[in-house]
């Protein structure tokens, strides 16, 4: 295959680990809530999803229902998680930057001690291969698109769908710019953050689940998962709120980010040592350069939700 | 009669009502017990997670002594634990003043690791070639102007463009962080991207007293200066304005703009000095992991300490102490390293969630009633 078409299949695939993350922080985001405890979700929900294989692994159930049960754990561990963080900024009314930090710290030290029990030929070798259907016997970048990047695709396409275009996302929109009027109006604020929250951090968890059954596929790949969640953060705003956005966000980032090491096997290049670390650098000068540029334009429709990070208390005025 | 019957029948059996007055004494009883309750939730999480907890449970005893033993037992480790505490506290106190503003500035750790390296950077081009005094003060000029530097660009785009000041200064700590790694490359030729210690550029101890000593009166000294000038400087004065109110900051006459540049000045300075003490005062080197996150942990102390500065102390002391124990508890039960997180965490999702019960009260439907009908 063409160099630099494998490339872009491998920067799509990387990719897909953030547009899971960024699209389940899209959906909290638009019920106003800035959930920073996503890399510690993500974390969590990969550790779920190999619990479960771990359990499983050595049953021979057929192909279909470990994808399910896999899944299934992910989502489980993942929006635990999103219960937390919503119990405590929802109905508590917390702060929402200390909790989500406090809740990746915990997500991140949690996932480290449940991963390192597990055993990676039980969960990692056998389920890989069913996981990177249908192009597990490849050797190519096409390798790495497995079920879950397909359903990633589709997640994305299907969120963007019901925030912009159902009464449903209208409303979880409204609650997110102004709850004060979205109660007025009688939308069940509470109920919807604490889905908004819950939902997103199940698909965020599924991200942090493929990352490691799928794409990197190793049993290292649990310690670069803190990392890949900061960074789906960063997607959110690069996508500009949108979940589909998060779709072509995602493979820049997925090039940018991996174009460092990969760029040196491409024939007619070289780069410096040096140079490395200043590419890695790139996708987060990108995002700030957007949040830059969007808040100089000052469009509406570009704009974080309005009362994003602010606790909702019916009482205040 | 059948009407009250029927109100109650609608209203909820209880509403919640902001306290006004918040009592100090109570305040403080309720988050004792919230780390109480954290603390036994961490013994349950225990028993899940540690084996040798799981097959024999009196051991449990044990686990709560590592807490202890993490930090008090020998001097030492008491040293040791005081100074990990100055600096957490000399990050979180950085932190504070842009807090005060409500600036959300989640960029201290990027800004204190840039501090660090402003310091070494000084140190290995110049360490030997002028006298040690000289250097220190360059190493202390270059990481306060690094720190100050970092935090000042997403202040400037705030206060020109309202720029999200979150995200931004939570992009800068990766910038920050491939800047050294950058550095790294470029100082260490053979790759390994490790720089050893450097034999330049370290701040003498003082003559009495143990090594630490100076570290940690350079920050108590820096609690008290803080404190006074939040509390009764005409700068800390609008500083509070402005995290009240950005509209009655102006139209009383602040200006609000440099208002925000200047206290995101205060802060980047002050997590430069942070980054002098690690870089000059321990570490003679910088790595990515420098800081080690306590730029995001400060965050999480400034604020459970309500951003007061003294009673920062005894936060800061608070997730120090924890840490320490959790990670005594790491090595006595032979489990992951990244056990103290676990603990910490789930004693901070406790005292976060106190914080409700400290600003709010239930008001039961029978209550509301009985007063309705007395007047």
């Amino acid at each position: 295959m063409n160099v630099w078409l494998n490339f872009l299949i491998e920067s799509l695939a990387f990719g897909a680990v953030f547009m899971y993350g960024s699209t389940g922080e899209i959906l909290t985001e638009k019920a106003g809530h800035l959930n920073l405890g996503i890399p510690g979700i993500m974390c969590m929900g990969g550790a779920g999803g190999c619990m479960v294989l771990n359990l499983i692994g050595k049953m021979n159930l057929p192909p279909f229902m470990v994808i399910i049960l896999g899944v299934a754990g992910a989502l489980v561990m993942s929006m635990l998680m999103g219960l937390i963080y919503s119990f405590l900024t929802v109905t508590l009314r917390a702060n929402q930057n200390v909790t989500g930090l406090a809740l990746t710290t915990f997500g991140v030290g949690l996932m480290k001690v449940i991963m390192s029990k597990l055993d990676p030929t039980v969960y990692l070798v056998g389920p890989k291969k069913i996981f990177r259907w249908p192009f597990a016997d490849r050797t190519d970048a096409l390798q790495y698109l497995g079920v879950l990047f397909f359903v990633g695709v589709a997640i994305a396409v299907i969120a963007s769908y019901v925030l912009f275009r159902t009464k449903v996302g209208l409303r979880l929109r409204a609650v997110g710019e102004n709850p004060g009027t979205a109660d007025a109006v009688g939308v069940n604020v509470t109920r919807y953050k604490y889905l908004a929250t819950c939902i997103g951090s199940g698909i965020s968890g599924l991200g942090g689940f493929y990352c490691i059954i799928d794409y990197m596929a190793s049993q290292e790949a649990y310690l670069s998962l803190e990392a890949f969640g900061w960074l789906s953060i960063a997607l959110v705003i690069f996508a500009l709120w949108r979940p589909h956005m998060t779709i072509i966000g995602s493979t820049v980032f997925g090039f940018l980010f991996s174009c460092s090491s990969y760029i040196a096997n491409i024939e007619g290049i070289t780069v410096t040592m040096a140079a490395k670390p200043l590419l890695k650098m790139l996708p987060y000068l990108v995002t700030i350069l957007v949040l830059i540029v969007t808040s100089i334009r000052n469009k509406r429709e570009n704009q974080p939700p309005a009362s994003l990070g602010l606790a909702y208390f019916r009482e205040e005025r | 009669m059948s009407e009250q019957k029927k109100r109650a029948a609608h209203e909820p059996l209880f509403h919640l009502a902001k306290r006004t007055d918040v009592n100090p004494v109570r305040a403080w009883v309720i988050r004792l017990v919230a780390i109480l309750l954290g603390m036994l939730a961490c013994g349950l999480v225990a028993f899940a997670l540690i084996e040798k907890l799981n097959q024999n449970p009196e051991k449990i005893t044990d686990f709560y002594y590592s807490f202890i033993k993490g930090s008090f037992t020998t001097e030492r480790k008491l040293w040791k634990f005081l100074k990990n505490m100055a600096i957490l506290q000399c990050i979180s106190l950085a932190v504070t003043p842009a807090f005060r503003m409500r600036f959300w500035n989640i960029g201290a750790e990027g800004q204190t690791l840039m501090g660090v390296l402003g310091s070494i950077t000084v140190a290995f081009y110049l360490g030997g070639k002028i006298p040690e005094w000289q250097l220190l003060i360059l190493m202390f000029i270059a990481a306060l102007i690094y720190g100050a530097v970092w935090a000042v660009i997403p202040a400037l785009f705030k206060a020109k463009w309202n720029t999200n000041e979150t995200l931004f200064t939570l992009m800068m700590n990766y910038v920050a962080t491939y800047v050294v790694s950058y550095f790294l490359v470029i100082w260490v030729p053979s790759g390994s991207s490790t720089l050893g210690k450097l034999k330049f550029g370290k701040l003498p101890p003082l003559p009495f007293g143990n090594q630490y000593l100076l570290i940690i009166l350079i920050v108590l000294a820096l609690t008290v200066f803080l404190f006074i000038y939040l509390k009764y400087s005409k700068q800390g004065y609008e500083i509070s304005v402005v995290g009240e109110s950005i509209r009655t900051a102006q139209y009383s006459g602040i200006n609000v703009e440099k208002v925000i540049i200047r206290t995101m000045v205060v802060s980047g300075l002050l997590c430069g000095l942070a980054g002098y003490l690690i870089g000059a005062g321990l570490d003679q080197s910088v790595t990515t992991e420098s800081v080690g996150g306590q730029g995001f942990t400060a965050i999480i102390v400034s604020w459970l300490a309500n951003f007061n500065p003294i009673v920062m102390i005894i936060t800061s002391a608070l997730i120090s102490f924890l840490n320490s124990g959790a990670a005594q508890i790491s090595q006595d039960f032979n489990v992951s390293g990244a056990l103290p997180d676990v603990i910490v965490g789930i004693i901070l999702f406790f005292i976060i969630g106190c914080e409700f019960f400290i600003n709010y009260k239930m008001v039961f439907r029978h209550a509301a009633n009985g007063k309705g009908a007395a007047k």
